[in-house]
């Protein structure tokens, strides 16, 4: 099954190799790694998407609480949450394409921010599902470039994450 | 407040916590810790001869006292040596802090003399590590560094100290904290009270109970709690390799080691009891044998200190995290309470029948019931253990390094007490035995300490000869002499038809009667089983020497019971050479 783990870290150098080394350590996989400072400059918060079955994400987690530079966790998974992925998209724009391309990008409600004569470069939030969708939706298009930032998530309602 | 320098600040940090030795080695990354060191500490330092000495030095220091481990290393190969060590002490969580020199700051990254990635060498085998940043922090990344190392789970921490942070001329405001707090760092300090109620009332339905002891017993002081807990109740008991001493093997509630080289006794209570009290061991592989196969009857409880170490391999029923000794201190007081309401149990006929069973098992195959060894004209390497253990009355530190002689010692050295069975269980370190030696031997000067090895396993640290030469270690080497790799070669006869892939020296070995001879010791030969005592004796009476005795045993001998792998289970065993379960 896949999990969304989020975690308070130190804001301290090595923290993330620590997290990262821990799952390539234990033969765990990271499908998505989100990581960047919060509004406290002490901490970063870190979100990473991962599958396994109950067991392992109970090893998973007690690991990672285990790591002295990870002060907080949480499965975001195990209640209601919000996921955003960001991705941007460099793709030909050609001919009657040109105008497909716009379509199925309002239709995403993604946004063209860069346009060249022979190039439209869209950027799209939304859930990894979503963002795969798109990437389906174009496949009449030349893909030229992609990049995602990899999931990052909240909690909804007034359950949140903090020291 | 005091004005000193980072490297004063490390020298005079170590006396304020305590230490009582650091175990080390020099080189340019650190000379301004070593110049600090030598001006003004009192803190004495062992110079090894390897850098990995110093680790399994302090390592076995710290197993015989329960207090942390400190070694001192440069920069480089200095830190890349010591590596193996720290690799043993985390797999066998061991509380150590290794303080490794690091190039100056503002080289790091440049590929510089020296110069290695400590702190990523190291990440997946410390249980946290340092880097000094700024000169001032170092009082409380010390402080900080022996609190994770000792608290908890134990385990290797890493400080890494780049050169310009210990220089001389710089001096800054010095005190060293009493305590020390870190948010994201909280041990657990007892075990939930409703998990603790639930496994008494599950131990006491017990009708065929064992109880599991391993490392974190003997680590987390909690022998004396867990010997009262099993008298209380009359249950059998059997020790992890790493949990040897936490219960008395002369007890007649000892089953033995239990596991690949278990006892016969031990495996089979385990494969066929109900209830399982687990008590910091961990379910390692050498103990299960195939896990889906593993005490198919058991409801387990399962007490430790790390969460991570509970349903790891094998699901526990019942967890408890928590320090050993608070949790058996409220599972004595929970077993009471259950008791006085329901004074019947536990059940005492199932348990007399239970007892019966363990009985008949001792006498058919046990260990202490005739003779489990071959016959032979030589000596054979149960005998010389049996013999070190009348000799030192079964009172000594025994250190082990890795391989046959390492079981033989398990098996038949029956260890009384905590803290004297000193080996590296998890990690395998051949190489281990004489350094830690060492460290014990300093530790505890008038006691005896004997380092059980083989040929093979001394010869990966046999430089050590020196350093016990200049602080006058006076330990025991009992080398048990086979002249093959005798674990490997034992896997060779049994799963590769007897082809001796690189287990055998030919004609190298050297004369390590001179060689030891050559650094300043004693050494004695012993061929025959009728000079044996005699010999162990006359090296033991010698306090004040370091005595090597080179045993020439039998090369065929194999350590047996041996688990039957793969896919056997706990009770599935090889007796003898041609003799199953």
């Amino acid at each position: 099954m896949r999990r969304i783990i989020s975690m308070l870290m130190e804001n301290e150098p090595g923290a993330l190799s620590r997290v990262v080394g821990l799952f390539s350590q234990r033969g765990y996989n990271i499908e998505t790694l989100n990581v960047a400072a919060t509004n406290d400059p002490t901490l970063s918060r870190l979100t990473l998407t991962t599958f396994g079955d109950d067991k392992q994400i109970e090893q998973i987690t007690k690991h990672l609480n285990k790591l002295v530079d990870v002060v907080k966790l949480v499965d975001l998974t195990e209640g209601a949450h919000i996921e955003r992925d960001l991705m941007l998209i460099k793709v030909r724009a050609q001919g009657v394409l040109r105008e497909e391309v716009k379509r199925t990008t309002d239709i995403f409600r993604g946004q063209i921010v860069d346009v060249g004569p022979n190039v439209y470069t869209i950027q799209l939030a939304g859930t990894s599902d979503k963002l795969d969708s798109f990437v389906a939706a174009m496949a009449g298009v030349e893909i030229l470039e992609v990049v995602r930032s990899g999931v990052a998530g909240i909690s909804r309602g007034e359950k949140i994450l903090s020291l | 407040m005091e004005l000193l320098s980072g490297g004063e600040m490390i020298a005079r940090a170590l006396e304020d916590e305590g230490v009582e030795f650091i175990f080390g080695y020099p080189g340019g990354a650190v000379l301004h810790i070593y110049d600090a060191l030598f001006k003004d500490c009192k803190v004495p330092h062992v110079l090894v001869r390897h850098e990995q000495a110093a680790t399994h030095a302090a390592d076995g220091y710290a197993r015989a006292t329960g207090k942390p481990g400190v070694v001192l290393v440069t920069s480089g190969p200095g830190a890349t040596n010591a590596i193996t060590g720290i690799a043993t002490a985390y797999m066998d969580s061991i509380p150590m802090v290794v303080f490794s020199g690091q190039v100056q700051s503002h080289l790091i990254g440049e590929d510089a003399f020296q110069e290695t990635d400590m702190i990523g060498i190291s990440r997946p085998i410390v249980k946290h590590s340092f880097m000094v940043k700024r000169a001032e922090d170092i009082p409380v990344m010390v402080k900080k560094a022996f609190y994770i190392a000792s608290t908890g789970r134990p385990g290797p921490v890493v400080i890494d100290i780049p050169k310009d942070f210990t220089r001389p001329d710089e001096k800054f405001e010095y005190s060293y904290p009493r305590t020390v707090k870190m948010r994201s760092y909280a041990p657990a300090q007892r075990g939930h009270t409703g998990q603790i109620k639930k496994a008494a009332k599950l131990l006491l339905s017990a009708k065929r109970p064992v109880i599991y002891a391993g490392g974190g017993v003997v680590q987390g002081d909690g022998s004396d709690l867990l010997t009262r807990l099993a008298r209380e109740l009359n249950y059998p008991v059997t020790n992890t390799l790493m949990g040897l001493g936490a219960f008395p093997a002369t007890d007649r509630q000892f089953l033995g080691m239990l596991g690949m080289h278990g006892l016969y006794e031990a495996n089979m209570a385990m494969h066929h009891s109900d209830v399982i009290l687990a008590v910091g061991a961990r379910f390692d592989d050498r103990v299960t044998n195939t896990v889906s196969k593993f005490c198919p009857g058991a409801k387990i409880i399962h007490i430790d200190v790390d969460p991570a170490a509970i349903s790891k391999t094998v699901p526990a029923d019942i967890p408890i995290v928590g320090p050993v000794v608070a949790v058996l201190e409220e599972m004595l007081v929970q077993v009471d309470a259950v008791r006085e309401k329901e004074a019947d149990l536990p059940d005492q006929g199932a348990l007399e029948r239970w007892w019966k069973q363990i009985d008949e098992w001792r006498a058919k195959h046990g260990l202490w019931t005739g003779r489990r060894y071959s016959q032979s004209k030589m000596i054979m390497p149960q005998q010389v253990i049996e013999s070190l253990y009348r000799v030192t009355d079964g009172d000594a530190y025994v250190t082990s390094d890795v391989g046959q002689h390492q079981m033989f010692a398990a098996q038949y050295y029956r260890f009384d007490k905590p803290r004297r069975w000193i080996n590296s269980g998890g990690l395998g370190t051949m190489g281990f035995g004489l350094p830690a030696a060492m460290g014990v031997k300093l530790a505890f000067p008038d006691m005896e300490v004997a380092c059980v090895t083989g040929e093979g396993s001394i010869q990966m640290n046999i430089q050590e000869l020196s350093t016990c030469t200049q602080y006058s270690t006076p330990v025991k080497i009992i080398n048990l002499r086979n002249n093959y790799l005798g674990m490997v070669k034992q896997w060779q006869d049994m799963q590769y038809e007897g082809r001796y892939a690189m287990s055998t020296y030919e004609d190298s070995l050297p004369d390590f009667v001179k060689l030891v001879e050559a650094y300043g010791h004693v050494g004695m030969q012993v061929r025959e089983l009728a000079d044996l005592d005699a010999k162990m004796e006359e090296a033991f009476a010698m306090k004040d020497k370091l005595v090597f005795l080179d045993i020439i045993i039998d090369p065929m001998e194999h350590v047996y019971p041996m688990h039957v792998a793969p896919h056997g289970s706990m009770k599935d065993m090889w007796l003898s050479k041609n003799e199953r379960t």
